[in-house]
Parts: C-alpha cells; sequence; structure tokens
C-alpha cells in the first residue's frame, strides 16, 4: 500500500507535466519531423502525397531566382535592422542611465512599439514610407520637404533592388526599446564601485564606457544579438503589412507561405520551411546551451 | 532591485551643478533623448491627426497638419469595419490568455520545486519551443487542425495559442516560484501535506504576480498574432490583425479611415502597457532568459 503510494507520489511530477509535454512533443518536435519529412516529398496539390524524392527539393530551391532573392534579402534585412536596433537601443540605455529627471516617462516612449504589432506598424509605416513623387508626395518625404531635407527623400520600399533595406526602418523603430531594455538591465547590474573605482582613476566618461562598462555588457550584447538575430531570420507580418506580396521584397518566411499556402506546391513550402528553421537553430542552440549551463553552475 | 533603489537613493552630483555642467547635460543628455522621442512618437502623432480629421480634409499631402476640427467620423467608419474582428480578437484573447496563465502556473511549480530525475532535460525540451520559426510547424498544424475539425475556428486557434504559449509561460512562472523561500514548501511538507496542498495554500496566494506578468504577456502576444490567425481562420473569424491587414491592402478605404483602423487595433494592447509597462517589462525580459 505505502509502496503504491510512494510510486504515486514520485511520478505525481511527471503526471501534472504530461498534457503540456505530450502537446509540446507532439505540436513541436513531431510537427518539425513532419514538415522534414514532408520535405522529402513530391507533394504538390491539394491531396498528400508521402513518396521520397530525398534532397530534391532542397536542390531546387537553390537554383531557383526567387529563392536566391530571399537569401539576399534576409541578409539586406538584417543587416540595417540588427546593427540599427544594437547602436540605438545601446544609445538609448546610456542616455537613460545618466540619472535623468522623468526617466519612466522616456522609457515608457521608447519600448510603447513593443506593445504594437507587426501588423499595425506596417500599416502606419506603409505610409510614412509612401513613394508617389510630385504633387503627390506624402509622408516622410513630404516631412523632408517641409524642413529642407529635400535630399534626403527616396523611394523607401520601391527602390529597384535595396527596397528590403527600407523595411529595416519601421522593424528598427518597433525593436529598440526593447533592445534598450536588454541594455539598461545590463547597465544596472553593474556595480557603483566599478565606476567609481574609474572615474577615481581619472578616466573620462568616454574612456569608462570605451573601456570598463562596454566589455562588461559583453552577455548582454550577445542576447541581444541572439534575439535580434532570430527576429530577423523569422520576418514576415511587417513586409506584408508594409508591401503585401512582393518579389522585390520577397523572404524565405512570405516564400514559404506563398508556396505552400497559395501554390500548394507542399514539398517545396517544406523545404523552405526546415532551411527558416536550420538558421534560426544555427544561431539560437550555441547560445541556449551556454545561458543554460551557465545557469547549472551557478 | 538594486536598479531601483539606486534610482530612489539621492543622486549626489544632482544636488549641486554648476550652470555650465547643467548646460552640457541639456546637450549632450536630455536633447538626444528629447529628439529620440520625438522619433518614437512621429507615428502616433500622424496616427491621432489623421484619425480626427474630417474627410476633406484628410489628404495623404496634408499628413503634417493638424486638423482645423476635431472630426470622429474616420473612427467611426473604422469601428464599423473592425467590430467583428476586434470581437472575434477579444474572444480569442480573453480565454487564451487565462488557459495559458493556468498551464505555465502548474507547470512552473512543478519544475521549480520538484526534484525529479530529468527535470532540466524536461524544462530544456520545453523552452526550445520558444524560439522555433512557426513556419516549420504550419504544414501538419493546418493538416491536424482539419482533421479535428478546429480549422478556421477561433476555438482553434485559441488552443493552438495556449500550446505554443507553453514555454513561455513555463519559464516565467518556473523563475517566478524559485524566488519562494524552500523554507515554506519544507514546513508545510513536514505538516503531512500534498503537493498538491501545497501549490494551492501557499504559492497560489502568492502568485498574482505571476499572473499579471503572464497574463499581459499573453494578451498582448494573442491580441498581435498575425501568422497563425492568417492561416488557421476563415473571414468570418479573422482576428483584428488580418482584417487590419486587408483593410490597408486595398484601395477604396481611405487612408484617414486606415489610420484609425491601426489606433482601434492597437489601443488595448498599448492601454494595457501604459497601465501595467512595470509587468509588461518583466515578461519581456523572461523572454530575453532573464528571469
Amino acid at each position: 500500500m505505502d509502496r503504491v503510494q510512494t510510486g504515486i507520489r514520485r511520478s505525481a511530477p511527471l503526471i501534472v507535466l504530461a498534457p503540456s509535454l505530450l502537446a509540446i512533443i507532439v505540436f513541436v518536435y513531431l510537427f518539425i519531423g513532419w514538415t522534414l519529412r514532408v520535405s522529402m516529398t513530391s507533394w504538390s496539390g491539394l491531396t498528400p502525397v508521402f513518396d521520397f524524392v530525398g534532397l530534391k527539393n532542397y536542390v531546387d530551391l537553390f537554383a531557383d531566382r526567387r529563392f536566391q532573392i530571399d537569401i539576399r534579402n534576409t541578409v539586406l534585412f538584417t543587416v540595417p535592422f540588427v546593427g540599427g536596433s544594437m547602436l540605438l537601443g545601446l544609445l538609448l540605455a546610456i542616455l537613460v542611465d545618466q540619472r535623468i529627471r522623468a526617466e519612466a516617462f522616456f522609457r515608457t516612449i521608447y519600448l510603447f512599439p513593443m506593445a504594437v504589432s507587426f501588423i499595425v506598424t506596417g500599416v502606419v509605416w506603409r505610409w510614412l514610407m509612401n513613394p508617389a513623387p510630385g504633387d503627390r508626395t506624402t509622408g516622410l518625404n513630404l516631412l523632408f520637404d517641409i524642413v529642407g531635407l529635400d535630399g534626403l527623400q527616396n523611394r523607401w520600399f520601391t527602390t529597384p533592388d535595396w527596397g528590403i533595406v527600407a523595411i529595416a526602418l519601421p522593424a528598427v523603430w518597433q525593436m529598440s526599446g526593447y533592445t534598450m531594455a536588454i541594455f539598461l538591465a545590463g547597465l544596472r547590474g553593474i556595480p557603483d564601485e566599478v565606476r567609481e573605482a574609474a572615474s577615481v582613476d581619472g578616466a573620462s566618461s568616454l574612456q569608462l564606457y570605451r573601456h570598463v562598462i562596454l566589455p562588461l555588457l559583453r552577455p548582454v550584447t550577445l542576447t541581444a544579438l541572439v534575439i535580434l538575430g532570430h527576429i530577423s531570420l523569422k520576418v514576415f507580418d511587417l513586409i506584408i503589412a508594409v508591401a503585401g506580396k512582393q518579389l522585390q521584397l520577397d523572404v524565405p518566411a512570405v516564400n514559404m507561405w506563398q508556396t505552400t499556402f497559395d501554390a500548394n506546391d507542399y514539398g517545396h513550402g517544406a523545404a523552405i520551411a526546415i532551411f527558416i528553421f536550420v538558421t534560426v537553430a544555427v544561431v539560437l542552440i550555441p547560445y541556449l546551451w551556454s545561458t543554460l549551463r551557465s545557469e547549472a553552475r551557478s | 532591485m538594486s536598479a531601483a533603489t539606486r534610482a530612489l537613493a539621492p543622486a549626489p552630483e544632482r544636488v549641486r551643478r554648476s550652470w555650465g555642467h547643467r548646460i552640457q547635460r541639456l546637450i549632450v543628455v536630455y536633447l538626444p533623448l528629447v529628439i529620440l522621442a520625438a522619433f518614437f512618437l512621429m507615428p502616433l502623432y500622424v496616427v491621432l491627426i489623421t484619425g480626427f480629421k474630417p474627410n476633406a480634409e484628410a489628404t495623404p499631402q496634408s499628413m503634417w497638419t493638424p486638423p482645423t476640427r476635431l472630426d470622429i467620423s474616420a473612427f467611426q467608419t473604422a469601428f464599423e469595419k473592425l467590430a467583428p474582428n476586434l470581437w472575434n480578437s477579444a474572444l480569442l484573447v480573453v480565454p487564451g490568455s487565462i488557459l495559458s496563465a493556468i498551464v505555465g502556473s502548474v507547470n512552473g511549480f512543478v519544475l521549480s520545486r520538484w526534484r525529479f530525475r530529468g527535470a532540466n532535460l524536461i524544462f530544456v525540451l520545453i523552452l526550445f519551443g520558444m524560439f522555433i520559426p512557426y513556419q516549420a510547424i504550419l504544414i501538419p498544424l493546418v493538416q491536424v487542425m482539419q482533421s479535428i475539425g478546429l480549422y478556421g475556428s477561433i476555438a482553434g486557434l485559441i488552443l493552438v495559442h495556449v500550446i505554443y504559449g507553453i514555454p513561455i509561460t513555463t519559464l516565467t512562472f518556473r523563475n517566478y516560484y524559485a524566488q519562494i523561500p524552500y523554507e515554506l514548501v519544507e514546513a508545510s511538507r513536514i505538516d503531512g501535506a500534498s503537493m498538491w496542498d501545497v501549490y494551492r495554500r501557499i504559492f497560489l496566494p502568492l502568485s498574482a504576480p505571476g499572473f499579471v506578468v503572464v497574463l499581459i504577456w499573453q494578451f498582448t502576444a494573442i491580441w498581435n498574432d498575425f501568422l497563425f490567425a492568417v492561416i488557421l481562420t476563415r473571414s468570418q473569424s479573422w482576428p483584428v490583425t488580418v482584417a487590419l491587414n486587408n483593410i490597408s491592402g486595398s484601395q477604396i478605404v481611405e487612408w484617414n479611415v486606415q489610420m484609425a483602423a491601426a489606433m482601434l487595433a492597437a489601443l488595448p494592447t498599448v492601454i494595457v502597457y501604459l497601465l501595467l509597462g512595470r509587468y509588461f517589462l518583466r515578461g519581456m525580459m523572461a523572454g530575453a532568459l532573464k528571469g
């Protein structure tokens, strides 16, 4: 009798966790495996076909002009988006950390885009980045005209070949407040004594940041990089909301959606999905590994 | 914690500053702060002045000019268009976030307090689900939802959000419960209380801040989701993000109505953020693995 009860007690945590665990195993791991399986079939059309064509879909993909545009666009989006958010986020964090008045007020403003969806951001920025010329000029181009910075006027996301770079602007607007919050957490974790010691040694503010604070921020910098990087690889809503589905601004996530659910080419759609998964995993797994290990050590 | 204490402590150099130093701070610190604030508020300015313009004044060419009189007809038109979808979003987000929080609380409790073999492995398995690109699960997800008859329904979308919310809600509660002193649990166990009693009598009453963080996080995530919604719902069950995207893509909807619609779609999460920003930030930090 006692034995049975102890047995129940021992397995109780697993019983409580079981539904969630089962859901995650099925909806995450099994589903990824399923997608991988589909990516190696010739399934194209409304009825599933589970033959085996090996890596053919992947070979097709890398030879496909559209997919090459996707990869180029991902790079052209990632560099200004991640770089811009990191720089602006760090700048905001340093400014907010100067024992300013009304700190909460400024923080609230910088962070509020995080509460808004990429769709809302995209709908509004679609108008701000309106490329219409001449009498129909509007948005930021009109603002540039009003303040006499006509030289900055451009065609934004309709710029040939480079339009995707413009999408990074609303993305930076949306995510740099979050990046600020990550850096601010890092800055607030640096003991006062460190700053005091540096100022006793006669370091200027610039030297203090350059040689003392920034090196101490390395762990949170990595966190911010990984988070922004994986968001960048998954970018989808924002592009759809700003520009719809245009080949010029195509990225893997949009391509996957269209290939799979508009064209019903499940085999190739699944291959794109697995490609996105692998790129995200390459960015994330080493980071998660090291974070969890250091958590286990402490 | 230390940050908060430091912010409250009197800053010695704030007391007596020379005029030169003050002016320098004004230019080096406050001027950039204000300019950057203007950058972040600029889209809000455009949305607000456009939404409140009478139709005759609302041309894209007068985007930066404030209205001569306030007129709410754009908001009325936008509300008429979005009302069913705002309602769908509400039907989605309320049960979705409450269920998520309950599941996260139970999971987090078990993982934070119950030492058993494989606990860490299970935690990592669950955690990884937080970061996967959902494209990698969409194809089987649609098939499964179709075969269990939940495709196209709000109930199906709730289920999906609760399942893919398990990692973040479990993580947040696990970190939150890890702060509760172990002595409390030990003491009650000696009294012969079962784990379920410990959860109900000790952890649940202390859980309010954890619930607020998770509820806000899931409320925002589910309200703002587009990918699952656009793939798993039909036009009659579209939440507001999908409907807004369709409005903005059409040529026939006036641009001031589009701006008013964007405002309506953003309002619930922005209000929650303004009222409970502190908790919102904590949820975001949990997302950054910083509990």
